[in-house]
C-alpha cells in the first residue's frame, strides 16, 4: 500500500494498484481533453459558417423526392420523414436480402457437401470467387445489367404478368377487397392449429412410439380451411396483373433497378458466407453420431432433421446473425447507385442543409441499435443453447 | 501399403484396362448418377455448364475484339478488349505522372522483401532485413510522395489499384498491432481501459464503413481547427485502418480467450512481467489461433477499399466507372471493365486466404 507519510516515488510506480490508478486517471483526462478540444472546435467552426445546430432542421420541407418508399411522402413532406422513409428502405432491402441469402446460402452449403463432384466444383467456384470480389463491385455491376434490358415497351415478359425491362420488374399486387381479413384469419387460425396439433401428436409419439401421419392434416388444413373461407366470400382476394400500355405498363408492382441488383448482389454476396458456415456447421458435427443414428436404423432424410441439424444450427447461428447484420450494413452501399435508402437520403438531406454532424448521428444511432438488438439476440441465444448442453 | 501392391500384381489382369475402365464407370457411377436426385443435379449441372461457360468464352476470347481507338471499332459481337492497350496505366496508376511510374513499381517490388522479413525467420541477412522491414513504411511514404530531390506527387494524383494498395496495405500494417492493443484493453484489470476498449470496438464494428468515411470527409474538418487540414486521402486511410482494427480486435480476443488460464499463471509465476509474459507467451499462441480470422479480416479490408469511389476518390472500380462514361467507349466496355476489376481482385483475396489455410495447417503443431 501507498505510505502516505513518506511518498515514494519508485513504491509508487510499481505498486500494481496505484499504478492501475495512475494509468487510468492520464486516459481519463487526455480523452476528456481531446473531447473538450473537438468540441469546442465543433462550437467556433460552425459559428464561422454561421449554422445553428441542433435537429430543429428535421421539421423543414425537404423538397426532393423518393421514388422507392413504403409509406406516403412526397416533395412537401419534412426531413424527418424522408429519413424514415430512407431507414425503411434499408430495411426492406435487409429484409429481402436475408430471406434469399439465407435459402441460397443453405441451399449451397449442404451442396458443397454433396458427392457429386461436379455440382461441389460448380457451388464451390460461386462461392469462391463472389466471396473474393468486393460487393460494392458486383452491386454496382447487377445495377449496370438491369439498365441494359430492354424498354419498356420491348419488356421481356415471363406469361405475360412479370415483366423485365429497363426500369425494372414490374409483377402483380394483390388487391384487397372487403373480406380479406377474413382469409387471413382462417389461415392464421389454420397455422395455429397445425403446431399444437404437432406437438400433441410428438408427445403421444415419445409417449407411445406410434405416429400418426400428420403431415397430409397439417398441409390439408393450411390449404384447404383459408381456401374455403376465400370461395365462400366470393374471391375477396384480387391480382392486378399489369397491362401493356402505350409506352407503359400499367398496374401492378414496379421494383426498381436499384432495388433489384441491391437485392440479387447483397444475397448472391452474403450468400456465398453463409454457405461457408452451414458447410462448417454440419461438418461439426462428429461422425459418431451419423453413425449410431445409422446403426439405430434412421432413414437419411430424418438423420439430416433430427441429428445433424439440431446440432450444426448450435455452431451456425452465431455467425449467421453477424452476416445477416453485415448484409444490413452493406445495404449502405446503395447510395452508389441510388436506392433511396437511409444513408442515401441522408446523404441528400446532408448536403441540402448542410447538417453534416446531426445527419451522421442519425446514420450511426440507427445502425448502432440495429446491432446492439442483434448482439441482445445473441446473448439470448447464446443462453437458451447452454441448457440444452448437458 | 507394399503387401497390397503385390497381392494386386498377383490378380490376373489387375492392370489391364478392363479394371480400369469398371474403376472409372463406378466412380462416374458413384459420382454423379448414385440415386436419383444425384442424376438429376448432374443433368443440371453439364446443362447450366454448357449454356454458361461456352457462350463465355466466346465472348471472351473467341468473338472479342482486341485492337481499335474507340468503342466504335470494336464490332464483333463478343468483348471489347481495345481499351486494355491504351487505358491499362490509368487503371494501374491512376492520375500519377507516368514518367514517375518507376516510383510506384520499386516501392512495390522493394514491399517483397519487406514482407519476407516479418513474415519468415531465418532468411539471409536477418537483422539488416528485419531494420529494412521496419522503415519500409517511411520509405513506401518518401517513394510515393517524393520531396527530398524526388518531385513531389500530390495524393489526388493517387489512383487505379495502386490507390488500392497503397490504402489496403497501410491498413494492414496499422491495423494489427492496434487490433492487438484493443483486445487487450478489452480484456484488461483496468475497468476504464476495458470500457474505452469495449466502446470503441463496438461503435467502429457497428455502423458500415461507409458512414465513417463521411465522417472522415465531412465531419472530421470541424472537429479540426481552421487552419489545420488533413490530406483527405490520409483521413481516409486513417478511418479505414480504425475500422479494420475493431475487426481485428475481436478475432485477437478470440484467440486470447482459446488460452487457457494455465499459461497467463504459469508466466506470473515464472515472474514475467505483464508485457512480457503477453509479448513471449499468450501473442504467439493466441496469434497462431487467430490466424484465419486476421488473414479474413485483411481481405474483407483490401475489398472495402473500393467504397473510397463513394466519397470522390478514383480507385480502380473509379476509373472502370469513369472509363464507362467516356464518349469513346461508353456502351461497350462495362463488363470488361468489371471483369478485369474482378479478376484482379479475385486473384489477389483467393490467393491470401488460400495462404492462411495452409499456413493455419503448418502451423497446427498438435496434432
Amino acid at each position: 500500500m501507498i505510505n502516505l507519510r513518506k511518498f515514494e516515488p519508485k513504491r509508487f510506480i510499481t505498486n500494481e494498484r496505484s499504478r492501475g490508478y495512475a494509468i487510468q486517471l492520464i486516459l481519463l483526462c487526455s480523452f476528456l481533453g481531446l473531447f473538450l478540444f473537438f468540441v469546442i472546435n465543433t462550437i467556433n467552426n460552425l459559428e464561422n459558417v454561421g449554422l445553428a445546430s441542433g435537429y430543429g432542421f428535421l421539421a423543414d420541407t425537404a423538397s426532393f423526392d423518393i421514388n422507392q418508399r413504403i409509406i406516403e411522402y412526397s416533395s412537401t413532406s419534412t426531413y424527418g420523414r424522408a429519413i424514415i422513409v430512407g431507414g425503411m428502405n434499408t430495411i426492406l432491402v435487409a429484409v429481402l436480402g436475408i430471406l434469399a441469402a439465407t435459402i441460397l446460402g443453405f441451399v449451397c452449403g449442404v451442396l458443397r457437401l454433396s458427392d457429386n463432384f461436379l455440382i461441389k466444383t460448380i457451388v464451390g467456384t460461386y462461392v469462391e470467387f463472389t466471396r473474393n470480389v468486393p460487393v460494392l463491385l458486383q452491386i454496382i455491376f447487377w445495377w449496370v445489367v438491369l439498365l441494359a434490358l430492354p424498354k419498356v415497351r420491348d419488356s421481356i415478359s415471363l406469361g405475360e404478368t412479370v415483366f423485365l425491362n429497363n426500369r425494372g420488374v414490374n409483377m402483380p399486387s394483390p388487391i384487397m377487397e372487403e373480406g380479406s381479413g377474413y382469409v387471413f384469419l382462417a389461415l392464421i387460425i389454420a397455422v395455429l392449429i397445425s403446431y399444437l396439433f404437432s406437438r400433441w401428436n410428438n408427445k403421444e409419439f415419445e409417449k407411445t412410439g406410434k405416429r400418426r401421419p400428420a403431415y397430409s392434416l397439417i398441409i390439408g388444413l393450411i390449404v384447404i380451411f383459408p381456401a374455403t373461407t376465400y370461395f365462400l366470400l366470393g374471391s375477396p382476394i384480387g391480382l392486378e396483373i399489369p397491362q401493356r400500355g402505350r409506352f407503359n405498363l400499367d398496374g401492378g408492382i414496379n421494383i426498381t433497378p436499384e432495388l433489384f441488383a441491391l437485392w440479387i448482389a447483397l444475397a448472391t454476396y452474403t450468400a456465398a458466407f453463409i454457405s461457408e458456415i452451414v458447410r462448417a456447421g454440419i461438418l461439426s458435427v462428429s461422425k459418431g453420431q451419423v453413425e449410431a443414428a445409422k446403426a439405430l436404423g434412421l432413414p437419411k432424410n430424418l438423420i439430416m432433421r433430427k441429428i445433424i441439424f439440431p446440432q450444426a444450427l448450435r455452431v451456425i447461428i452465431p455467425p449467421l446473425t453477424s452476416q445477416y447484420l453485415n448484409l444490413t450494413k452493406n445495404s449502405s452501399l446503395a447510395v452508389a447507385i441510388g436506392y433511396q435508402d437511409l444513408v442515401s437520403v441522408g446523404d441528400t438531406v446532408l448536403n441540402q442543409s448542410g447538417h453534416a454532424l446531426e445527419v451522421v448521428s442519425i446514420f450511426m444511432v440507427f445502425y448502432l441499435s440495429l446491432s446492439l438488438i442483434t448482439s441482445l439476440f445473441m446473448n439470448w441465444y447464446n443462453a437458451k443453447i447452454k441448457l440444452v448442453e448437458r | 501399403m507394399k503387401m497390397a501392391e503385390e497381392k494386386k500384381q498377383n490378380i490376373p489382369g489387375a492392370n489391364s484396362s478392363g479394371i480400369k475402365n469398371l474403376r472409372f464407370t463406378s466412380w462416374i457411377k458413384q459420382n454423379f448418377f448414385s440415386n436419383v436426385l444425384n442424376s438429376t443435379l448432374t443433368v443440371l449441372a453439364v446443362c447450366l455448364l454448357y449454356s454458361a461457360l461456352i457462350p463465355f468464352l466466346d465472348w471472351a476470347f473467341f468473338n472479342a475484339d482486341f485492337t481499335g481507338a474507340t468503342g466504335k471499332e470494336c464490332t464483333a459481337s463478343g468483348a471489347c478488349w481495345a481499351w486494355l492497350d491504351q487505358r491499362i496505366n490509368q487503371f494501374l496508376y491512376g492520375f500519377y505522372p507516368s514518367e514517375e511510374y518507376w516510383r510506384v513499381n520499386l516501392t512495390i517490388i522493394l514491399l517483397v522483401p519487406a514482407l519476407g522479413y516479418v513474415l519468415f525467420d531465418g532468411l539471409p541477412f536477418n537483422k539488416i532485413g528485419k531494420w529494412f522491414s521496419l522503415f519500409y513504411p517511411f520509405l513506401a511514404a518518401f517513394l510515393l510522395l517524393g520531396g527530398f530531390g524526388l518531385e513531389g506527387v500530390t495524393t489526388d494524383k493517387f489512383g487505379g489499384f495502386m490507390l488500392n494498395l497503397v490504402a489496403g496495405l497501410s491498413g494492414i500494417f496499422l491495423s494489427l498491432p492496434l487490433g492487438i492493443l484493443l483486445a487487450l484493453g478489452r480484456r484488461s484489470k483496468l475497468p476504464l481501459v476495458r470500457w474505452m476498449s469495449i466502446g470503441f470496438i463496438e461503435v467502429f464494428r457497428g455502423v458500415p464503413l461507409i458512414t465513417l468515411l463521411f465522417v472522415a470527409v465531412i465531419i472530421l474538418q470541424l472537429f479540426l481547427p481552421p487552419e489545420v487540414t488533413i490530406d483527405k486521402l490520409f483521413r481516409v486511410m486513417i478511418m479505414i485502418t480504425l475500422f479494420a482494427s475493431a475487426y481485428m480486435a475481436e478475432v485477437v480476443r478470440g484467440g486470447l480467450q482459446a488460452i487457457p488460464q494455465g499459461q497467463y499463471e504459469a508466466a506470473e509465476a515464472m515472474g514475467l512481467k505483464y508485457w512480457q509474459s503477453i509479448r513471449l507467451i499468450i501473442l504467439p499462441q493466441a496469434l497462431k489461433v487467430s490466424i484465419p480470422g486476421i488473414v479474413n479480416t485483411f481481405i474483407g479490408l483490401f475489398k472495402d477499399t473500393t467504397l473510397v469511389i463513394i466519397i470522390g476518390l478514383f480507385d480502380i472500380l473509379g476509373q472502370a466507372r469513369l472509363l464507362q462514361s467516356n464518349p469513346d467507349w461508353i456502351g461497350r466496355v462495362a463488363y470488361e471493365t468489371f471483369f478485369l476489376v474482378a479478376l484482379l481482385f479475385f486473384v489477389i483475396c483467393f490467393s491470401m486466404s488460400r495462404y492462411s489455410i495452409r499456413l493455419e495447417k503448418r502451423l497446427n503443431t498438435d496434432q
